[in-house]
Parts: C-alpha cells; sequence; structure tokens
C-alpha cells in the first residue's frame, strides 16, 4: 500500500504496524517519536498500530539545533 | 562553589553554560566543542529523521544522551500550534520531558511572540512538560510564563546569531527582581566577556550556539566561554565593590617617609 512518509509518497506492506515501518526503514524506535495523521503515536502502541492506505506519517528524531 | 547548585523542576545541572547543537562543521567537531564547554545540557532540534539516505548519521551517537541532559528545542514555529505539536514529539521520543519553548515572530529577527509562546506554554504544562520558555527580555512577560508554572525563564540578550551581547542589562536586572525562578540567558551572545557579564548581573545560567560554532576556532570559543561563565558566576557570588565617582587610595596613609 502507500502511504505519505515525511511528505514523501512511499510503497509499504500491506498493514504494516507503526513498530513493523520502523523496522522496515531499518529505523530504532528509542530516539524516534512518529505522528500519523497528525495525531501523536505513543511509543508503546507501536506493535499494535497498523497503517491503512493513504496514512500520512511523520517520523521525527533529534538533530542539531540550537 | 559546591553548593552553588543550578536546580530546575527538580533536576541539577552541572553546567551554567549550555551549548546548543547547531551550525557545526560536522558532528564531530559539535562532539568536540560540547566537550570543551564542560556543558552538561545541550539543545537540540526535532526534525524529520532521513529515511533515503541510510548513512546519515545520528547526532546522538556523537553526543551520549547518558551523559548529557538533551533539551529539544521548537526551532522553527511560527505558531503556537505548531510548538505544541514539535514539543510533545519531542517529549514522545521518551528521552526528556524538558523543552525549550520557542514561538518564532518575525524570520528577520527571530524574536519570539510572546503571545503565542504563553498559548503555547499553557497547553504543554499541562501535558506535564518542563517548560523553559525563550522569550523577550520584557519582565512582563517573564512573569506571566513563570506565574503559568513554567520552573525557569530564557530571555535574550540579542537576535539569535547576532553576536550582539547584552543589548539590555537593565531588563535582565528587573527580570530577576520580578521573578524567583532561574533565568537562563538565551541568544545573541558573541563572546566571553558577554556571557561573564550576563553571570554578573547575576543570571543563573547562559544558553549559546552561534558564538562556538561560527567563531574561527569552536573548540577554543567553547573553552573560553566555560570560563566566562565561571568567572562571572564566581564574581557574583564574590560580591563586587560599588561603582565611585571619585578615588579611594589603595595603599595606606600612615608610615610615608618625610610625613
Amino acid at each position: 500500500m502507500t502511504i505519505t512518509l515525511n511528505g514523501e509518497k512511499k510503497s509499504v506492506p500491506d498493514a504494516v504496524t507503526v513498530l513493523g515501518l520502523l523496522e522496515f526503514l531499518k529505523i530504532q524506535q528509542q530516539r524516534v517519536a512518529v505522528e500519523l495523521n497528525m495525531e501523536i503515536v505513543k511509543k508503546d502502541t507501536y506493535p499494535t498500530t497498523a497503517l491503512k492506505d493513504g496514512d500520512s506519517v511523520e517520523i521525527v528524531s533529534f538533530m542539531g539545533g540550537g | 562553589m559546591t553548593d552553588d547548585k543550578l536546580i530546575i523542576a527538580g533536576i541539577e545541572f552541572q553546567s551554567r553554560l549550555w551549548v546548543g547543537t547547531g551550525k557545526y562543521k560536522d558532528f564531530a567537531e559539535t562532539k568536540k566543542a560540547i566537550e570543551a564547554s564542560g556543558t552538561d545540557v545541550v539543545t537540540v532540534s526535532v526534525r524529520r529523521v532521513n529515511i533515503i539516505d541510510k548513512s546519515k548519521e545520528n547526532l546522538l551517537d556523537y553526543i551520549d544522551p547518558r551523559k548529557y541532559k538533551i533539551l529539544p528545542n521548537t526551532a522553527g514555529c511560527f505558531t503556537a500550534k505548531d510548538a505544541i505539536r514539535t514539543a510533545m514529539l519531542a517529549a514522545e521520543a521518551g528521552i526528556t520531558k524538558l523543552v525549550k519553548l520557542e514561538v518564532i515572530g518575525d524570520q528577520k529577527t527571530l524574536f519570539p511572540d510572546n503571545e503565542a509562546t504563553l498559548e503555547a506554554a499553557r497547553t504543554l504544562l499541562k501535558e506535564g512538560l518542563i517548560v523553559l520558555p525563550y522569550v523577550s527580555d520584557d519582565p512582563i512577560m517573564a512573569k506571566k510564563l513563570v506565574d503559568l508554572g513554567c520552573p525557569a525563564v530564557m530571555p535574550l540578550a540579542a537576535p539569535i546569531g547576532s553576536g550582539l551581547g547584552i543589548r539590555n542589562p537593565y531588563n535582565l536586572r528587573i527580570i530577576m527582581e520580578s521573578v524567583k525562578v532561574p533565568i537562563i540567558v538565551d541568544a545573541g551572545v558573541g563572546t566571553a566577556s558577554d556571557v561573564a557579564l550576563a553571570m554578573e548581573l547575576g543570571c543563573d545560567a547562559v544558553l549559546l550556539n552561534t558564538a562556538i560554532a561560527g567563531a574561527k576556532d569552536p573548540i577554543a570559543m567553547a573553552e573560553a566561554m566555560k570560563y566566562g561563565v565561571l568567572a562571572g558566576r564566581l564574581a557574583y557570588m564574590a560580591g563586587r565593590i560599588p561603582k565611585k565617582l571619585y578615588a579611594t587610595a589603595s595603599s595606606p596613609i600612615e608610615g610615608l617617609i618625610g610625613s
């Protein structure tokens, strides 16, 4: 299925969970935060929150800044 | 000086110099500068993870969150809504509940939109975040933020990255008299004497980024800033002499030959 990931269209496995998506992208979950359709996803629900076709996901982490 | 502790919201900070992690040449330089500064607090921004380029290094591989207190900022936010969203995301990363709240009012000056800052602070404090707001050097605004529940305030010395130093030391002193929480001077400092002045005024800490990252030798400047903050704090605690119009001799009058 296709989702919008960090502003870009991306093809991902059907009904993948947030945790599954992070694993698919090879991103460690410890240092990131995830937003699904403008709502923050609680870390403990990453394994149980399934994505749908057309969902919009933002994955953020900490970068340099003042 | 061992009992001169900086404590904010129950968190003990070892250093009164706080340093940003932006604008360095690379992560290796960031790491060296942070180490040279002697700080235990670094600010970071909250940004999209690079999905495409897997080789892209991670800042936190260089700045260990177990060794440094991470202070996420809401830089780049121009509305309370965006700042709240960014701060809540930062908190959900699970590293800290601290946030340096910035809601910017203007691209040129990067001055805070104080009204939006108040609104965002109100919401974030209710959500249980430890909100350290970036604010203009306005004692009225500082007091409003503290009355809401902010455990410290961060008044700007001058526009971010301007290097102008402490433009209004009198306002900073008034803020110190108006609020009973720690004051962390943030933004606009340029060199070591600026941070020493801030500390001599009685401020509790100074946060800076550009002054170090933009210096010709960032590592040396980081060290200079470390000493500037230490010197300023010691001088403040030592209690300076008053300023006088006329001279008072330092050498005794008695025992002068020929008297």
